[in-house]
């Protein structure tokens, strides 16, 4: 028997180098597919091409589509890994990376961000991304101080904890869009999301960042297999339950707070992708994590890819394009599925 | 008594939830080999002193040492590779298959990054082969019924290699078929392998039965302990769970058999 992984993720990796290629091409000016292809071989190390494209096309595909792609592609793989490490961790399908806090904290963040009449950048950060991402993070850790008894982190307390303290903060998110008056758009479109504001300099921090959660939760993907069993079985197949619940929430939640400095609040990618994944290959986390984590890449590189074209030169939040294309895409694999979908 | 003798031993244990001791001052020790039946009625701390035993629970004071290591000092891992729990109901998430199931038992064993090896592999086959769920591998556990579940529950725990194995209630959902499959597996697998049983038991005929030794919990005090003649005495039943029986000899293989007789009419 050839291992799944063996197949699956050499497939979805070539399929997504192919998204992106295609994405970089597509837009106001098409560059040829096949020229894309080459230029972006042209920048590998060791692969000697001689240009056939011009100056302009090339700032086009470097400057200006591809940090947006590659936006997409990082912020689609963390939202999908954080996505089945909250799902597998919180034993809830309704569990997605924002659940526990880290939206509404990014959102507040973000909110008080873009209302300061303040203008720092550092390292091609402004203070949103940076306020956001600060956000989430504090959010996380006082709804895992709270959701403490004893010992323990109960899931439940957590999933309570982490609803109360999002309430709590959208209310003074509201109070404060209130108070913003011109500022309110940016509000808005902030938390619809939106991968216009990729920058190299930025995600030169991100992507590392992204990269190396999502190595590290691998290793952990034989515990959450585990954790399936429940916690006290989890505990007696030798798994340290609660010191590993606060490696994986705080790992969800670091690339959960990387993706939404990079991209406002895209919603979806994160609750569905993972269901997706598990619908087609099955629970099993050491398969599961890399594969859901492309497939998220895949489908917001394609998603933001149609919020470009659709109404160009206009754009749509991409948040409306994830959800207007995937939910019924969802639908139809629930319908499709023969047995009952066993989360 | 000296260290070592026993496998798995708790001295003077007490345990409380929040107040009022669930689990009074129990000593009990396991030698390897044995297979013994925890008895008592409902509430009287069987579970609880599983969970202890298991090291899932830590005592209020006492101790629990597993071949001479206090288990609190123990880390999960380690005490995985030795002692494997089997428990009364497993609310499994996801479709997984029986396979991967039962592969989640080599979890103390395999190395985190390449996952399952082929040792791991073999061991998996040979204890499915060894409780007799081959034919359900790439069923999802989901769909079992309750005595399969049961079976693969009791696989995936074999497939840690333990030294001991605790069970919780391992019959009680069961029809009278697969009870006695689970009780025979139980026993062919201690005759055979030397394996330490404990298993808690509702059906004190069965635990008759099937065990070498009872401990006869009430209140969270071990009340009695020793063979099944000595431990299922009338006034023992009458005092601990407060029914009138007459203990009769079973037909054939001579051990305690209890026959309830109800209140006049």
């Amino acid at each position: 028997m050839v291992k799944k992984s063996l197949i699956v993720l050499p497939f979805l990796s070539g399929v997504l180098i192919l998204g992106v290629v295609l994405a970089a091409s597509l837009g106001a000016v098409v560059v040829p597919f096949d020229q894309v292809a080459r230029l972006l071989l042209s920048r590998l190390p060791g692969v000697d091409i001689s240009p056939t494209w011009s100056e302009g096309m090339e700032a086009i595909i470097l400057q200006i589509r591809l940090p947006r792609v590659a936006a997409a592609l990082v912020v689609g793989f963390a939202l999908a890994a954080a996505g089945v490490i909250f799902q597998g961790l919180l034993r809830n399908p309704m569990a997605d990376p924002y659940i526990i806090g880290t939206s509404g904290g990014a959102a507040l963040g973000a909110t008080v961000a873009l209302l300061l009449p303040l203008q720092v950048v550092w390292y091609g950060f402004t203070l949103v991304p940076l306020a956001a991402f600060v956000g989430a993070l504090v959010a996380v850790l006082v709804v895992y101080n709270l959701a403490r008894v004893g010992p323990r982190t109960p899931v439940t307390t957590l999933l309570l904890a982490g609803f109360a303290v999002s309430s709590m903060l959208a209310a003074v998110m509201s109070f404060l869009m209130m108070l913003s008056g011109t500022g309110l758009r940016r509000i808005i479109l902030w938390t619809m999301g939106g991968l216009g504001g990729g920058r190299w300099e930025q995600l030169m921090i991100i992507t590392p960042l992204i990269l190396l959660g999502m190595g590290w939760s691998y290793l952990y993907a034989g515990d959450l297999n585990a954790l399936a069993l429940g916690e006290e079985q989890a505990a007696y197949v030798g798994v340290p339950v609660e010191r590993r619940k606060l490696t994986l929430l705080i790992l969800g939640s670091l690339l959960t707070a990387a993706a939404v400095s990079v991209s406002g609040l895209v919603g979806f990618v994160g609750l569905v992708i993972p269901h997706v994944a598990r619908l087609i290959l099955g629970p099993d986390h050491r398969l599961l994590l890399p594969a859901a984590a492309l497939l998220g890449g895949l489908f917001l590189v394609l998603s933001d890819l149609l919020a470009r074209l659709l109404l160009a030169p206009a754009e749509l939040p991409v948040g409306v394009i994830t959800a207007l294309v995937g939910a019924p895409f969802f639908i139809y694999l629930l319908r499709r599925s023969k047995r009952e979908y066993g989360f | 008594m000296s260290e070592g003798r026993y496998i798995l031993e708790a001295r003077e244990v007490d345990f409380s939830y929040y107040d009022g001791l669930v689990i009074k001052s129990v000593s009990l020790g396991l030698k390897k080999g044995d297979i013994v039946g925890l008895i008592g009625p409902n509430g009287s701390g069987k579970t609880t002193l599983l969970r202890l035993l298991s090291g899932f629970l830590p005592p209020k004071s006492g101790s629990v040492r597993l071949s001479g290591r206090d288990l609190g000092q123990m880390s999960r891992r380690d005490i995985a590779r030795l002692i494997a729990v089997v428990p009364q109901e497993l609310e499994m998430l996801f479709s997984f298959s029986v396979w991967e199931m039962v592969m989640m038992g080599r979890t103390p064993h395999a190395p985190r990054l390449w996952g399952a090896g082929r040792r791991d592999r073999e061991v998996v086959e040979r204890v499915m082969e060894r409780v007799g769920i081959q034919h359900l591998a790439q069923r999802p556990f989901q769909e079992l019924s309750g005595g399969e579940r049961q079976k693969v529950i009791v696989a995936m725990a074999l497939a840690q290699e333990p030294d001991v194995l605790l069970l919780d209630e391992p019959t009680v959902h069961l029809d009278i078929n697969h009870q006695v499959e689970v009780l025979e597996l139980l026993r062919r697998l201690n005759r055979e392998s030397g394996l330490t049983v404990l298993a808690t038991m509702h059906d004190l005929n069965l635990a008759a039965l099937y065990f070498d030794d009872l401990v006869l919990l009430n209140q969270g005090e071990i009340v009695s302990q020793g063979t099944p003649e000595e431990v299922l005495q009338e006034a023992n039943i009458l005092r601990v769970f407060e029914a009138s029986v007459e203990i009769q000899k079973h037909p054939t293989l001579g051990v305690p058999h209890m026959v309830i007789l109800p209140p006049p009419r």
